[in-house]
Order: C-alpha cells, then structure tokens, then sequence
C-alpha cells in the first residue's frame, strides 16, 4: 500500500456509546455500561482497517455506530472531512449509499420472504439508481461478479448455502458501488474452504471498487491477512492500532501479545511462548478502575489501577494506550 | 433445488421457477385434507349466500299462515317456520347476513389491526397509549361489548359490523405488534436500515408482509367468531331485526317452537356449526402452509 | 498395546428424512488408545458430530436413526447392549462436552444441583458427600472459590465458567473416554487456551483418553497426537499429528492447510482455494467423494471410489493418486520457482 499519499476518508474521533442500566438491582442503577469508550482511528482511502477483540469488547458496536444504526453517545465520524453523525436523518440516509454494511449472518440479513435479487436491488431503488430495467441489469451484473448466476436472481434466501448467502451479502452491499465497507464477522460463521473462497472474492472485489474497508473480526490470522491496518479493542477501549505486519511482529500491548499467543497454530513442534491470561473478562457494568486491562494484564503495576493510560504513539503509524512504555 | 437449467434465460428462469413455485403451492395445498375440507364448506357456503336468493323459488318475507311449521319434505326441503315461511330460504338469505358480517369485521379488523400494531410496534413512544386502548377494549367481554355498543347505535346490520370490528380489531393489533416485535430486531431490518431505506418502506415493505400469517390466521379466526357473535346477538334480540332473516334470530323464533318444530333449531344451528367449522380449518391449514421456510420441500 | 480402549469398526449411521434415508457417517473405523487424544477434523456435514453421538448412541433409534457396524468399548459392543446397559456407559465410562454449554445446563437449578445429581445418578454417595466431590471437581477445573460458585445459576457464569462446569460434570464418575464436540468454538481464543490447557492437563492426571472433535486445525496441532480428517461422512486420512501436518497426502488435507489465513510467517497475497461446496448427502458422487471439488480428479476418481489405504506407519489415506501427488510436489520443491 502506498502510504505515502495516504489520504483519510473516514475518521472517527473519540466515539463513546454508553448504555444506561435499567435494571431491578440497585446496584447497578444509573450505571452505565461503555460498550463503546472514547475510540478514535482513521480509515485511509483504498486501505482495509482490521477491528479485533474478544467478544465485548465493542468492535461491532463500533462498526454499528458509525452508520447510526446505534446512535452514538458521543464523538465525531468524519466522512471526507464532514461529521456525519450531525447530519440530519433525511440527509444522512443519503451518505448512507457510500456506506455500505455487510452482517456477520447472511441468512438472517435477508429478508426471507422476498427474492434474492429485489432484495439486492433495494438499495438501488432506495437512492433512486437507474430506471427499472437498468436496475435489474445492474443487479444480474454484480450477481456475476460475486460469483453467482443470473437466474439466482429469483430464488429465496433459503435455498442458497452459506457461501452462497455471503456472495449476496456482498452483492447488496456493493450494488449501489459505495466508497467504504464495513464488514461485521463476515466469514466466521464459514466452514475454512468457503471461508478462503470469500476472503479471496473480498479482495478481488476491493481492488475493482477501490473499496475502503473496515474489517471487524474476532479471529486474529484471519485480519492479518485481509488488513492493512489493524486495532485491537478491549472492553470498548482501542488499546493498540499499527500496520498489520509491525503489530503481529512486534506487538507491544501486553493484551495483543496475549491475544497473538493464544491463537492455535495449525503446525506441529513449534511450542509458543504462551502467555495465558488469568481470569476472565470483567464485565462491563463493573469495568476496572485504571487501565481496563490491569485485572488480567501480568506486568501490571500500582500506577495501572489508578490512572487510565493516555494513548501514546511510540513509534510512526504504531500507537498504544499502555503504562508500561510511558 | 428446482430442476430449472443451468444458464437459461433468466427471464425464462423467472416464468418457471413461478410456475414450479405455484404448483407447490397448490400440492402442499391438497396434501393438507382439512384444509380443502374447511375451503369447500365455506365456498358452498359463500355459493350459497351469493347465487342462493336466485334459486329458491320462495319469498324469505312472505307469510303463508296456512303453511306454518310444516316438517321437511319434498315441497319446503327443510321445512317452514312459524310463520310459514320456507325455512331454506330464509337459512340462504340469512347466510348472506352472517357471511357479510363474518367477512366485513374479519377484513376491517384486520386492516385497524394491521395498521395500529404496525404504528405501536415501530414508533415505540405510541406504543404505550394504543396498547393500553386496546387492554381496555380487550377487558370487555366481546358479546357484553356489542350489545352496549347496539343499544347505543340501534339495531341494524351494519352496526353489528361496527360493534365486531371494535371488538376484534385489538386482538387483531395485539398479534400483529407482537410478531412486528420480533420482526423489527431481524438483521434484514437493520440492514435495509443500513441502506438508507425510510420508515415507510421498512414498515410497509419488510415489517408488514412478515406479520401476514399470524394475521391471515387470525383473520380467518375472527371471521369465524363474528358468525358466532352476531347469531348470538341476533338471538338476544340485539342484532339483525326481524323480520330479516339472520342464522341467529331464525334460532331465537325457533327456541319457542322447539317441541313442535325442531328444524327451526337443528338446520340453522347446522349452519352455524358447519360454517365455524370450515372456517377453523381454513386457519389451521393456513398456519401451516404459509411459512417460508417450508417451501423448497 | 493391547486392546485398544476403543475401536470403531466400519461404523455406519443413517438418518430416515422425509427424502429418505440418508447415511451421514458411511463406514468409518478408527480406534483410541488408552490415554490419547485424538482429534477428528472436517468441515460442517462431514459427520465428525455424527460419529461423536454415535458412540453414546445418542440418536432416537425408534424413529430417526439407525447404526451398522461395531463400536467396541474395552472390547464389548456398544451398538449390542440394551438400552439399560448403554445408560450405564453413558457419563460412567464415556462422557462428553458440548459446543454450547449453556444449552446444555438447566437454566433453573444451580451448579451445584445438576452437579450432586450426575454424581448421585451413578454412584452411591449422601447429598453432602456428593456435595463435597462436587466442589472437589470444580476446584479441579479450575474454578476458582468454588464453595460459592456451587450455588450459582448457569446463566451467572461467563462462558468458559460454564465450559468448565460441563467438563467438571463430565469428569464426575472419572471416566475412561471423553467426547469433547467443538468444546471451545464457541469460546474467545484467551478463554479457549485456557479451556485447552485444562483438557491437556486432565488427559495427564487421570490418564483419561479423549476424542476431540473441532474444525480448527490449529487447536488439533495444539493438543493431539492422532487425528482423523473426515469428508462427506468418511475418514480421508488418518495419521500421527506430526506427520499429518508435516505430511499430509490427502488433497483434501492438503487443501484446507493451504486455505487458512497464517498468523505468523510471510503474508501471502492471496489465500489457496478449494473450489465448490460440500455435496449434500443426498446427492453423494458415485465415485471418490471428494472427486468433484480435487483438482487432481481424473476419470478413475469419478468412477471408483479408493479405499482407506496404509502408506507407511500409522498413516493412511484415501485417494488414488497420493503417491503421484506426492512425488510431483517433491520434484516442484527441488527445482526452486524463483
């Protein structure tokens, strides 16, 4: 990737969302819950920015608030240097045409009573694109491209296989030929041969729509691979962002170091390293004081459970929210 | 898979696949026994309600003194009442009322129904205010409800109607509202709301064909309790007036005659019973043929 | 050696669907020895889960399921014992872990119950004495205050709590064999290292052997020492870990290694592909199965469908060709392609 003349086109700066706690306990009343806390990145032109963490850890939310399908508590998404979370919703539906959103469950994002192709073809008649035989067309077009066949145009989600069901998912999100793609999971509910096959479909189709994507995922070699930028979150926090290969060489947030220990490797007598984290992820209703990772974190010290760690950059492209490198 | 050819034409590929789809639906149709039993009830019954008035030879009004409350036979087939009118007649003329009601309340109740769960269930602030319209409408009895309801506006057909459809409306509502519930937090919701589609579209083009089926079942339902209530209203006194002949109000003369003359009891409550009959089984059998995941099968 | 501790011999399972009947595991045979873990790999409807339920004969045999073959436990015939017999097996000598633990845990009674239970269904203790082993095992699992976890409510414990709760039950009566079905799939990969290490560190202590069963080929080069790769409900390939994964002669094993994205080493541009989908069960080719989708398929592939045969040791494969296959990649490896 060039990244000399990286150019931003999405930049979201210190996106909260906060859940307040409606609950019968009270305890937790007037609590919140920080699904998502202060995250900041930018997306560059042309660029696949990985989103990684555990479950919880509020990448989803994230993708999810950028569209205002969660109205985000707080913060600034900047698409090409407008904040669209201040547009009002007339106009915003419009913006919404460039970006396009793709689910980690292809079968329940279909409507299952309506035939594949009208359903791909929605958003073409959503921001009025083309007459309706131009539509159609349009439609048969990018069914081809995603690997399938015209006359899949008239068969119900149900009778396709997963594969297929992400194929479309793809279809429908690119039909309208939107300038970002937020993928949510969109591979991990596949066996690991279809799994490849629409990795590498992805890829074709990023480079023909000079797509700029953002990657949320859960599953660390699949984002190495499709990524060129990578952040790993935890507990709605971002804790390290860098180039794909700098952060999977050299991590340096003990939670990424941990987490790339953890991945099995499918190759025999390479005994890793492990680096097992205690404990489980604390809630989120109760999220420690300090630095959020300190209850799991091995080198944590005194200063960890106090101050929250301000995000550093240690290096270019490559930052961190950790004490240890203050 | 259908066996449709690889590569065709798909506008070919569009004309067949319909019509392989039309001929499941039709077989799935007639492998179900009860459901072709209840539609052939109520399309005689509708026949006869519609084409009835031109076959019989007799005046539903038209009172021979002399004739009165003659058993069946070949001449009055089901016999005439106490009146001396032709009993047939006057059942035909009366499964007119009764299916006009019984449809009219089941198709307004659904549309108000329709409407008012659609609106509770996606603007979520209403969603409040209508529901507790409808608990308090629910409280009432739907039979106490009519008859208050028909000593206010007097008794007629059209009032009967009136009173069903407030009645049956917020049941209709609730079952609407509840699967609209369900509906609106499917992913295909969000991602059509991903796309920039407007309230309007994702109600009307997502949310409401996905609550048809609760609701056509209800619907087939309501029809079958609106026959019921407004014989019952009917045979209170407090429904159709006489001297116009309604399934209800022929029961009602026929109670005071029961010993001399049972068909006046035994035929229109026949009617009655077949008509609710056929009706059910029309509702069950649609629950289970429409559902979208069964038809590859 | 000896006995092995268990032998499947040409296992067959079949399912009546209303399109008939269809066999979801079609001759499969493998056996465990005494303190091993084998791993069984494939991707969805390879009937690696099947296989798993067929050895606690787990299906409704009145209607839906029927067996062929021999599951031969200690040497005594699983498919031949009674109904009342195979209860005793189940959770006594063979137990197994599910996927989804809290589908498996009744949301209504607390740990502690279900577990007392388990223990009381197979052997004679008092409520307290049970009570007792009951923290004994959740302390092994790794649980920690188990004294006060024991009366919590399933839907209290976070995921991988509840996966060493279903462990900690499973390991109840100490049993010789441990099915473990995608026990860490639906876990996140810290929680699912450390569900890994407990089963490592059980397999040790208690000598107790286990069948895991996973699509993660990682997690299979983590803890096995054997596996078993299987395709449209047969064994492809079977082999000693090592020489699986730095041999594998099945193009379908081959396949699927190539297909995973790599966490370390250099990032390739784009990842192998293995083309096609997995026929349906219905529709099974009549020759080797996994014909349709190889590329070094030829005529003979699609006609005649290859045995399970031995290539050297304890390895074996299905394919006709691997040997060629074999020797073309070594010859490709020589000459460098640069």
């Amino acid at each position: 990737m060039p990244y000399q003349q990286a150019e931003p086109i999405l930049e979201v700066q210190g996106l909260k969302k906060y859940y307040s706690v409606k609950g019968m306990r009270r305890e937790f009343k007037n609590q919140q819950v920080k699904a998502v806390d202060d995250v900041s990145f930018t997306l560059n032109k042309g660029e696949t920015l990985g989103l990684v963490g555990e479950s919880g850890c509020g990448k989803s939310t994230t993708g999810r608030a950028i569209l205002r399908l969660i109205e985000p508590s707080a913060g600034k998404v900047l698409y090409n240097h407008e904040d669209i979370l201040k547009k009002p919703a007339r106009e915003f539906r419009k913006i919404q045409k460039d970006m396009q959103m793709v689910f980690q469950d292809p079968f329940s994002s279909l409507n299952p009573r309506i035939r594949i192709g009208e359903s791909i073809k929605e958003s073409l008649t959503i921001h009025s694109i083309g007459n309706r035989n131009e539509r159609e067309e349009m439609v048969m077009d990018i069914l081809g491209k995603v690997g399938l066949r015209p006359d899949h145009y008239f068969r119900f989600p149900h009778e396709f296989s997963g594969g297929q069901r992400q194929r479309i998912g793809l279809a429908r999100a690119l039909v309208a030929n939107p300038s970002i793609l937020i993928l949510d999971e969109p591979v991990s509910g596949l066996d690991v041969s279809i799994q490849s096959q629409i990795l590498n479909l992805l890829q074709d189709l990023q480079d023909e729509f000079k797509l700029s994507s953002l990657f949320i995922s859960h599953d660390m070699s699949v984002v190495r691979h499709i990524s060129d930028r990578v952040g790993v979150m935890y507990l709605g926090k971002l804790m390290e962002e860098a180039d794909t290969d700098t952060l999977f060489s050299n991590p340096v947030h003990p939670y990424t170091k941990s987490l790339l220990s953890a991945v099995p490797i499918a190759k025999v007598g390479r005994k890793r390293e492990r680096i097992v984290l205690k404990g489980e992820i604390p809630s989120p209703l109760n999220p420690p004081s300090g630095c959020i990772f300190h209850t799991r974190c091995p080198y944590a010290m005194d200063v960890c459970k106090q101050v929250v760690p301000e995000k550093i950059q240690i290096q270019d492209r490559h930052t961190v929210a950790c004490h240890l490198y203050n | 898979m259908n066996a449709v050819e690889v590569n065709a034409n798909p506008k070919r590929v569009k004309h067949d696949l319909k019509r392989q789809e039309r001929a499941l639906w039709l077989r799935r149709f007639f492998s179900n026994k009860w459901m072709v039993t209840g539609s052939i009830i109520i399309v005689l019954l509708l026949l006869l309600a519609i084409l009835g008035p031109k076959l019989t030879p007799y005046d539903p009004y038209k009172m021979v003194v002399k004739e009165r409350l003659e058993a069946p036979s070949a001449h009055h087939l089901l016999g005439t009442d106490n009146f001396g009118r032709d009993l047939l007649t006057r059942i035909i003329y009366g499964a007119k009322v009764s299916m006009w009601v019984g449809f009219a309340s089941a198709l307004l109740s659904s549309i108000i129904g329709l409407a008012i769960g659609l609106t509770a269930s996606y603007f979520r602030y209403l969603d409040n205010i209508l529901m507790r319209i409808c608990d308090g409408l629910l409280a009432f009895p739907a039979i106490l409800f009519a008859i208050a309801l028909m000593a206010v506006l007097g008794a007629k057909t059209e009032n009967v109607i009136i009173a069903l459809t407030i009645v049956f409306s917020p049941e209709v509502a609730r079952i609407v509202r509840s699967r609209a519930l369900v509906v609106r937090e499917e992913t295909y919701i969000e991602a059509i709301r991903s796309q920039g589609a407007s309230a309007a579209r994702i109600i009307w083009k997502h949310i409401a064909p996905n609550t048809i089926s609760p609701l056509l079942v209800k619907a087939t339902f309501v029809f079958s309790e609106a026959v019921i209530v407004e014989a019952t209203l009917s045979f209170l006194g407090a429904g159709v007036p006489a001297p116009d002949p309604s399934w209800g109000n022929i029961l009602s003369d026929g109670k005071d005659v029961i010993y001399t003359g049972w068909w006046m009891t035994v035929f229109p409550a026949a009617f009655i019973i077949l008509s609710v009959l056929g009706l059910n089984l029309l509702g069950d059998g649609l629950r289970d043929l429409i559902d979208p995941q069964s038809t590859s099968k | 050696m000896g006995q092995p501790l268990l032998e499947i011999n040409n296992l067959q399972t079949h399912f009546n669907t209303e399109r008939g009947r269809v066999t979801a595991v079609d001759g499969i045979s493998f056996s465990v020895e005494k303190g091993e873990i084998l791993g069984v790999v494939g991707e969805s409807g390879c009937g690696k889960s099947v296989t798993a339920q067929s050895i606690l004969r787990l299906f409704d045999e009145k209607y839906t399921a029927s067996y062929d073959g021999e599951i031969k436990l200690q040497g005594e015939d699983l498919l031949k014992l009674s109904k009342a017999n195979m209860e005793k097996i189940r959770g006594n000598e063979v137990s197994m872990i599910f996927q989804d633990p809290l589908s498996s845990l009744n949301p209504v009674f607390t740990i502690g119950f279900q577990l007392t239970e388990t223990i009381r269904i197979h052997q004679k203790h008092t409520k307290q004495e049970a009570y007792q082993m009951a923290i004994e095992l959740l302390r092994m699992t790794g649980i920690p205050s188990p004294e006060k976890r024991i009366d919590e409510y399933p839907h209290q414990l976070s995921g991988g709590m509840r996966q060493r709760v279903m462990i900690a039950m499973a390991l109840a009566c100490k049993p010789k064999l441990l099915i473990a079905d995608e026990p860490t799939t639906a876990l996140d990969v810290t929680i699912q290292a450390q569900i890994l290490d407990l089963i490592l560190e059980l397999n040790e202590e208690l000598g107790m052997a286990v069948v895991f069963i996973t699509h993660d080929l990682g997690v299979v080069a983590e803890i096995c020492t054997r596996v078993v790769v299987m395709y449209l409900g047969q064994v492809v390939e079977e082999a000693n870990v090592e020489d699986l994964f730095t041999n594998p002669l099945h193009p379908y094993t081959k396949g699927l290694m190539k297909s995973i994205p790599q966490i370390e080493g250099n990032r390739s541009e784009k990842l192998n592909v293995i083309g096609g989908t997995v026929p349906a069960l219905t529709d099974i080719p009549k020759g080797c199965r996994f014909a349709t989708r190889c590329e070094y398929a030829n005529d003979l592939c699609k006609e005649k469908a290859p045995d399970l045969q031995l290539h050297e040791g304890h390895h074996k494969v299905r394919c006709w060709h691997y040997a060629d296959i074999a020797r073309k990649e070594a010859v490709e490896h020589a000459i460098p392609t640069s």
